[in-house]
């Protein structure tokens, strides 16, 4: 496990039952038991991920109450997702102009290809 | 690592950092060949094309792309350059492995590896994955181009951690 506390971040998300938490977590805190309750995995599990969620930052638990809620950190979800995000969005603009490049390139070989029409005879042109 | 369905369709560009290693996927369909793909990335007239945003006028320096090769393209933004170079491992009909060097930070290199799948119908699927020397190269990567550089981008994560209090591992 990296150990910078970035690479930790998106070692924790890269897993898609951690992401579903966070993606859970965003409507309010909820508990390990409500958290855990959609998955046909134990509690143990579910506590595990949240384990991870909570080293990488991403969430934080209540010492008061004793239902002891989890939290989303959402700043730290934010500052991450936006650097992902543009990086992500960065590559997609690249990739549009690679699509209308793509298009242009097919219309050139598409002219290239167009057979010269061999069968018009004299007198039979329209 | 998820293995995607042959039905399903990225008609975005869909980005994924590796847990395990410094590594980033990035995966996208194309309406092209295989073989348009390959040549869009490695016939230097085309790829000076697409390369680079409308602002940044890019130059192809040196292009030699074939199995061995080198190439290196500088751009410029508002009177500044920047320039980045690399080698080619290999280039084979679906399949292009390129270093990438940006000449700011010459010690942190890249190895990418860029595939086109048919998928059949008219449609190809680029699936290119970046990696970086470290997690931290990797990091700086991502966020390259952010208004919030890396090193301002880790005080802050730092601060939210410390607020947090984050068990350290």
């Amino acid at each position: 496990m990296a150990a910078d506390p970035l690479s930790r971040a998106f070692s924790a998300l890269a897993d898609p039952t951690r992401r579903d938490l966070v993606a859970r977590l965003t409507t309010g805190d909820a508990t390990v038991n409500e958290l855990a309750a959609p998955y046909e995995v134990s509690l143990q599990a579910v506590s595990r991920h949240l384990r991870v969620l909570e080293e990488a930052g991403l969430v934080s638990r209540s010492r008061e109450a004793q239902r002891r809620p989890v939290h989303l950190e959402a700043e730290v979800l934010d500052l991450m997702t936006k650097w992902i995000e543009r990086y992500r969005r960065q590559a997609e603009e690249r990739f549009q102009r690679l699509d209308s490049v793509l298009e242009q390139m097919q219309e050139q070989e598409q002219d290239r290809a167009t057979p010269v029409d061999a069968d018009v005879r004299e007198g039979t042109a329209p | 690592m998820t293995t995607s369905s042959s039905s399903e369709r990225y008609l975005d560009a869909a980005i994924e950092a590796d847990p395990t290693v410094p590594m980033i996927h990035i995966r996208r369909d194309f309406r092209a060949t295989p073989a348009q793909l390959m040549r869009a990335h490695t016939d230097p007239e085309v790829f000076a094309r697409w390369i680079g945003p409308d602002s940044v006028a890019m130059r192809i320096d040196h292009w030699d792309c074939r199995t061995l090769g080198s190439y290196r393209y500088v751009g410029e933004r508002d009177g500044e350059e920047f320039a980045f170079r690399g080698t080619f491992p290999e280039i084979s009909e679906h399949r292009l492995v390129q270093t990438f060097t940006w000449e700011g930070m010459p010690e942190a290199i890249a190895l990418e590896t860029m595939r086109f799948t048919d998928l059949g119908e008219g449609w190809t699927r680029l699936h290119a994955q970046s990696l970086c020397d470290s997690f931290e190269g990797r990091d700086s990567m991502l966020s390259s181009g952010m208004d919030v550089g890396v090193h301002e981008g880790y005080a802050k994560l730092d601060r939210l951690l410390a607020d947090g209090e984050v068990a350290a591992s």
